[in-house]
């Protein structure tokens, strides 16, 4: 059983039906001991560092969420979810990311891009390069040096994090329930390691 | 970099796809579940569904349709039609779709465009606009190309910009269904002021046709009976459209 964190951030609704559409069981969770007890565990996540942030630790949720990570058992951030694993962003300089790997998220600053980067890029996942679907107006730069680990890369404008895996923990900056065969496909290797 | 978009739209009435689909091999054409995922399959960026029976009293049906499709399809979608209130969008993104069409209610009352932007954000949020060249300027039809208002297309993109869209639909109703390329005159003036995506829309025939719109400053294309009558496969033209050097998503 796969839960999806429901802080409140976000339409949980795509990426049911894409775990629905896997085959994957899934179900909400909102409660610090299903953040604990779950199999497989999914932060997802839009709009704004800050509120997210502050909702996470609100709900005591932050803590729970600490805690699994602490105790090895997987955990995978989308989009949003993906940025909050780290230490902070730019978007809320005041607000703590949960801290699990080094690093914040940047705006894009170039003034010749369009923000938010919208649309599908390339990224290199090693074993299966393809193109994925991004709504991002922030991202973290690159995958913490020295840290073991599997990372793809973007770009836009510059080169940033697309997704990783590290021991327990993985992330997608782009929405892989969005992204077609290859996104769900990425989705499903993401849920299956262990 | 952002690769440029290939959109098929699909006319939806009643919960239903209306207007010339012909595959040979879709049981049922008129299925938006079916055709939807037979253009994920071939390699359809994004999605727009145009609800031309769609008010208030719809509101149902339009949400079912969006809930089926949103089961079946991953790829974005968007929807459009009737949408007059945050309410009514919230009905469809709560569904499934990832961002609503919004095209006269927002001449209307260009407030809506705000609202929504504010309430769902601005990734949410596509201005459709239906432009008419009379004898001179570029103007903005409204009531599906119907009625022409005195409102310029610039003037009203760098409002829409202002008001938070999030990207703009641009139909060139004078070469709408026409296959005579897209009215490049229209997309590059549009193109000028906006930092947001742009759309292209009305008159796609063929693969230079959507190079020529990109080359005009369009992020994506938007076409429609082309794709339904057969004419040509979205593979078939993001083959080609590499070919001429253009970054698709490959398929």
């Amino acid at each position: 059983m796969i839960g999806i964190v429901d802080y409140g951030c976000g339409n949980l609704r795509s990426l049911e039906n894409a775990l629905e559409f896997l085959g994957l069981e899934s179900r909400r969770v909102a409660a610090r001991e299903d953040v604990l007890a779950m199999d497989r565990l999914i932060l997802p996540g839009v709009g704004h560092f800050g509120h997210a942030g502050a909702e996470l630790a609100r709900r005591g949720l932050g803590d729970a969420l600490k805690e699994r990570a602490a105790l090895g058992r997987p955990l995978l951030g989308i989009c949003l979810g993906m940025q909050l694993l780290f230490e902070g962003s730019e978007e809320a300089p005041d607000t703590p990311g949960l801290g699990l790997l080094p690093g914040r998220a940047e705006r894009f600053a170039d003034p010749s891009l369009k923000v938010p980067h919208m649309g599908w890029s390339a990224v290199d996942f090693g074993d299966l390069p393809g193109a994925a679907y991004f709504v991002h107006s922030y991202f973290v730069p690159a995958f913490p040096a020295g840290r073991e680990g599997e990372a793809a890369t973007a770009r836009y404008g510059r080169p940033f994090l697309a997704g990783f895996r590290c021991g327990n923990l993985a992330g997608f900056q782009f929405h892989p329930e969005k992204s077609g065969a290859y996104g769900l496909n990425l989705l499903k290797e993401a849920l299956a390691w262990s | 970099m952002v690769m440029k978009r290939i959109i098929p739209c699909l006319d939806v009435k009643d919960g239903r796809v209306v207007k010339g689909v012909r595959f040979q091999d879709l049981k049922d054409s008129g299925d938006p579940v079916e055709l939807a995922a037979r253009y994920d399959a071939e390699g359809a960026d994004e999605l727009v569904f145009l609800d031309i029976t769609a008010g208030i009293e719809k509101r149902d049906t339009a949400a079912r349709m969006v809930a089926a499709v949103a089961r079946a399809v991953f790829i974005p979608f968007t929807v459009g039609g009737g949408i007059r209130t945050v309410a009514d969008a919230e009905a469809l993104l709560m569904a499934g779709c990832d961002k609503v069409a919004v095209n006269s209610a927002a001449v209307r009352r260009p407030e809506l465009i705000t609202e929504l932007a504010t309430r769902f954000g601005s990734q949410c949020v596509v201005l459709a606009v239906d432009v008419r060249r009379p004898a001179y300027g570029i103007l903005v039809a409204v009531d599906a190309g119907r009625t022409l208002t005195q409102l310029t297309m610039g003037a009203w993109l760098a409002e829409a910009q202002d008001r938070g869209a999030g990207e703009i639909l641009l139909t060139s109703m004078d070469r709408d269904g026409t296959g005579s390329g897209y009215d490049l005159d229209v997309l590059r003036r549009a193109s000028r002021g906006l930092r947001i995506p742009l759309i292209a829309s009305g008159g796609f025939g063929e693969a230079g046709h959507a190079v020529e719109a990109f080359g005009a400053g369009a992020d994506a294309v938007l076409a429609a009976g082309v794709f339904h009558q057969g004419g040509l496969t979205v593979r078939r033209l993001k083959e080609q459209l590499a070919r001429e050097g253009v970054e698709v998503r490959p398929c």
